[in-house]
């Protein structure tokens, strides 16, 4: 693996996020966005690690971010997604959740549209921790325990459930174009079912020992029963939410709170953790591997074999296995370092193609454009 | 690049929201100060201020955003030299801190070349001024650090050293590539103005390759004058330089010099190079001669190159002992009456005398931002260079300093996070220092709260833990978020604030009749166990769930171990005997069909424990009784 160089960028980054690239090309991801926190005045910023005019492209400073633009956020980005190709959606620490549109020619960024206080208690600020996109439906969730869903073109809030959650909400995705998962700081995956009117969720998942908290959470691309979750104790928990609780497979990864998981998006088979402890995991699992399936397979759960007549839905079983299968030893799964030893906490990665960024709390970005995937 | 140095700058602020006339109070705080208007007034009667406060600081270094970039790399340089190799003997580990040492000025370098683009570009006056100084500083720094390098951390013997000594002036005298440039372009470089003021700089620093290829251009104007640009060229190039990596001695050397010297000193004797003045100069140049060196001042700048220089030309050879009987003089000489010693000239004679002490003392003292003095003593410290020098309070300077830098990075509301590995490797007081600062980091969001809290936990600071935790649950019961308070006090083991949670929720039960965050406590798992309080919300939750899957028997035992087992608050014991009555009634928990004996004599036992506790505790109503009996 290809040494990797950090761009020092005078501000403490929160979020990493790839541009989308068009799936039929098979061009590599060029342009990132990156939000700050911590900061007096935080910024997001679009950077760029293409070739610009021909412009840096002499040896050694191939790759090296430069910045296109950027624009003042209020409160810390606590999340960052993109809608589509020009806009961007943020969730702030003041609670409001913010589009912002980038316009290529003047090479600026600007406000689209904003919800201020999407998230607040009735007298104060909730940050709203995370927020997820399926254009043009935006869903966020905050620390409000409130799950807030809009619609890109429309001024007002389209749907919100109150009290969805006792505890906070610290991350939302979707599981299928109408269901969307969040987990929160008892240890608890929820599943929400956006078509049904009632303020409570469809299924409740949780771990069966502590309830650690857990931080984030990413959906197998094929697989849409098959999640990865990430907690305060740097666990890796694999979940099959068709099962009735507890996760199918749970893996020491890190040694302090695990902030982000990502399944790579065009090869599953790789899985990339970030943490606390300033590591950047590479999960690889064989999809050769000998494993019977997963019910019979060193799973949490017993007396399940009522599903063993399900056939997983599409795609190779040995597949699913291999990240469902409990016992790590037992299976092909290699885990290797990313990132020099010795950095501060990863808050945030994120995969596409063969480039890989991340942003540390020592404010450093970190690109790797040869993953092997 | 000398007066910037100076500490001391005082500037006026009017603060506009204080009212004139009013006298004003402040106090300072750790990078700021604080002030607020008083009741008295210069004239006339006091009369009620503002209740405003006014927060004055400084808008320079730690908040600029390109010195961020110093502070955040160094501190990865910093984090790395603290582990290096522990197994290494000493005088291993020299290469590897005369690297760490070249990392540290290489960051200062790119800082520097950032802020001088920033400078240039910079439409804004002041802040081209404000940005120059900044550079300067930066600059004067490096020269320092550089010097440091050579004579501290290399150690260079004599021999060595003067290369040393060479790079260190030609790294920091980059005109002279700057005037040659201008001068090739020209269209007659041998007949531009600056030609010969090229020439001669080259010499000075010991560049001869490059000084014998711009004679060889003058050479060629003068094809009379052949022979004596032959001759010099001759002389220039069989100039020796000690090579440490030969196998030549340094006596050897030093024989080998002496004859060259002789041999440029007889050609000045008969008049080779009379006809052309330049090259007679160059000459002397070649020979030391003090008073021609004292002549190209302007050339040379500064007196530590005209030191250099003048070592180059009369001993090579020189021992680092030695160094400073030249360094005296030679700053002395080159220094007139006129022009006032800086602070930056004392802080070199320091280097050169090898008092580490007094350069690290004059430099604190000069610089108004710990990182330098605090970054370069911990290099020096880790090379052993520094004797334990033990300050009144006990810790040593390498602490005292870095403690100092990072109280200071304390202060700024986003480097905090880099101030506590410095904390870590102070020794002494570091985590004294760390457990006073880390409570006073704002926690605006759940997430920064979670940082600061893997901070303390990973050093056993139970106390902030649960502090920070206390603060978190408090906010979280305030806006009403049970689920979160409970989760802050699972974290910190706070078993009283489990309890007050629990009793929150049986609260709102009472008033109620119906539980809130039933996803809460539904799913409380081994968290229960916390507080007793907590066991029996959650245990009193299970029976409701319970009966109302009509599993009587399981309800009643269930509850009579709610009541026997004495966790129950005083409080809530109406509500477990109202919950008790139906139960009573129900024929199944008493009917045949009952799965074991056990329901038979729970149901037995619940009588005789409500019979207990009216007759006993009397604290069940005369209407209860009625009904019962």
């Amino acid at each position: 693996m290809e040494s990797v160089n950090a761009k020092y960028v005078s501000q403490k980054v929160s979020r990493t996020r790839w541009r989308p690239v068009s799936v039929s090309s098979f061009q590599q991801p060029e342009i990132f966005a990156t939000g700050s926190w911590d900061n007096e005045d935080n910024k997001v910023s679009l950077w760029s690690i293409g070739n610009y005019g021909g412009l840096g492209m002499e040896d050694g400073f191939e790759g090296d971010p430069q910045l296109l633009c950027d624009i003042k956020h209020d409160g810390d980005v606590l999340d960052l997604q993109f809608l589509d190709q020009e806009r961007i959606v943020t969730a702030s620490s003041t609670g409001g959740v913010t589009i912002l549109r980038h316009h290529p020619n003047s090479q600026t960024l600007s406000v689209s549209h904003q919800w201020e206080r999407a998230h607040r208690y009735p007298c104060d600020n909730a940050p709203c921790t995370s927020v997820v996109c399926s254009s043009p439906e935006i869903v966020s969730v905050g620390e409000d325990g409130r799950i807030v869903v809009f619609r890109a073109d429309q001024e007002g809030v389209c749907r919100v459930i109150e009290n969805a959650d006792s505890s906070t909400i610290h991350a939302v995705t979707y599981l299928r174009t109408t269901e969307v998962l969040t987990v929160n700081s008892i240890g608890q995956l929820k599943l929400w079912d956006l078509r049904q009117q009632g303020g409570s969720p469809s299924k409740i998942l949780s771990l069966s020992g502590d309830r650690v908290p857990l931080h984030c959470v990413d959906r197998h691309p094929n697989q849409q029963h098959v999640v990865a979750t990430g907690g305060q104790d740097g666990t890796l928990c694999i979940w099959d939410v068709r099962e009735e609780s507890s996760p199918v497979a749970l893996m020491e990864a890190h040694s302090a709170e695990m902030w982000e998981v990502h399944f790579h998006p065009t090869n599953p088979d790789h899985l990339f953790t970030c943490s606390e402890d300033g590591s950047l995991l590479h999960w690889e699992t064989s999809s050769h591997s000998d494993m019977p399936s997963l019910l019979h397979e060193g799973s949490r759960n017993s007396g399940v074999t009522s599903r063993s007549a399900m056939a997983p839905a599409g795609g190779n079983k040995s597949l699913i296995s291999a990240w469902l299968s409990g016992d790590s030893s037992k299976s092909c799964l290699k885990t290797s370092h990313m990132l020099p030893s010795q950095t501060l906490s990863v808050n945030s990665l994120d995969v596409l193609g063969q480039c890989l960024v991340c942003g540390t709390d020592g404010e450093a970005i970190f690109v790797n454009r040869q993953v092997l995937v | 690049l000398y007066s910037s140095l100076v500490m001391l700058s005082t500037t006026l602020f009017e603060i506009p929201a204080v009212s004139t006339g009013k006298h004003m109070g402040f106090a300072w705080g750790p990078g700021d100060i604080l002030v607020y208007e008083t009741l008295y007034k210069a004239k006339g009667a006091s009369s009620s201020g503002s209740s405003l406060i006014h927060e004055v600081r400084k808008d320079e270094d730690i908040y600029s955003p390109i010195l961020r970039k110093l502070f955040n790399e160094s501190h990865h340089i910093f984090v790395g030299l603290q582990t290096v190799g522990e197994d290494v003997p000493s005088k291993n580990k020299k290469p590897q801190f005369v690297s760490i040492s070249k990392n540290y000025r290489s960051v200062i370098r790119a800082c520097m070349e950032e802020l001088q683009q920033l400078a240039v570009l910079t439409k804004d006056a002041e802040a081209a001024t404000r940005l120059g100084n900044q550079v300067s500083i930066l600059l004067a720094i490096e020269l320092i650090w550089n010097l440091c390098e050579v004579l501290f951390i290399d150690a260079a013997p004599a021999g060595s050293l003067l290369l040393h000594l060479l790079d260190w002036v030609r790294l920091h005298k980059a005109d002279v590539d700057e005037k040659t440039r201008e001068v090739l372009q020209s269209e007659s470089p041998a007949e531009h103005h600056n030609y010969w003021d090229v020439v001669v700089s080259y010499v000075l620093q010991g560049r001869v390759e490059e000084a014998r290829q711009m004679l060889v251009k003058q050479a060629n104007l003068h094809p009379a004058a052949r022979g004596m640009f032959k001759l010099m060229d001759k002389l220039l190039s069989k100039m020796p330089f000690y090579n440490p990596r030969s196998t030549q001695t340094l006596t050897e050397f030093d024989v080998i010099w002496r004859h060259w010297h002789e041999e440029v000193d007889r050609c000045l004797q008969d008049n080779s190079f009379s006809s052309n003045q330049h090259l007679e100069f160059i000459c002397k140049i070649l020979l030391g001669d003090e008073d021609s060196l004292l002549e190209c001042k302007d050339l040379l700048g500064t007196w530590y190159h005209f030191l250099v220089t003048r070592l180059l030309f009369c001993h090579p050879t020189v021992k680092p002992t030695d160094l400073h009987y030249y360094a005296q003089s030679c700053m002395t000489m080159f220094l007139d009456s006129r022009s006032v010693s800086e602070p930056l000239d004392s802080i070199l004679l320091a280097s050169f005398e090898f008092d580490i002490h007094q350069v690290i003392k004059d430099c604190s003292i000069v610089l108004n931002n710990w990182w330098f003095v605090a970054h370069l003593t911990d290099l020096l410290d880790h090379c052993k260079l520094l004797q334990s020098h033990n300050l009144h309070f006990g810790s040593n300077l390498r602490e005292f300093l870095l403690l100092e830098y990072a109280s200071g990075l304390f202060t700024h509301h986003s480097l905090w996070q880099l101030a506590v590995d410095y904390f870590d490797h102070c020794p002494e007081f570091g985590r004294v220092y760390l457990e006073l600062q880390i409570e006073r980091v704002p926690l605006e969001t759940e997430r920064k709260a979670l940082k600061v809290l893997r901070v303390c936990e990973e050093r056993q600071m139970s106390e902030q833990v649960r502090s920070i935790c206390k603060i978190m649950a408090t906010r979280a019961l305030r806006n009403n978020r049970l689920g979160s308070a409970l989760s802050w006090s699972i974290r910190a083991k706070d078993a009283a604030f489990a309890t007050l949670i629990s009793e929150r929720f049986l609260q709102d039960y009472s008033t109620r009749g119906t539980f809130s965050d039933l996803d809460l406590i539904d799913n409380l798992g081994p968290s229960m166990l916390l507080s007793n309080r907590l066991t029996f919300l959650g245990k009193y939750r299970e029976f409701h769930r319970l009966y109302g899957q009509k599993h009587f028997s399981k309800a009643a035992k269930l509850l009579l171990s709610l009541m026997t087992a004495k966790i129950a608050p005083q409080s809530f014991w109406m509500t477990l005997l109202t919950d008790a009555l139906p139960l009573l009634e129900q024929k199944e928990v008493i009917s045949p069909h009952a799965l074991s004996s056990c329901s038979k004599s729970a149901h037995q036992s619940l009588w005789d424990v409500l019979v207990t506790k009216i007759v006993g505790d009397g604290c069940v109503c005369a209407a209860y009784s009625r009904s019962l009996s």
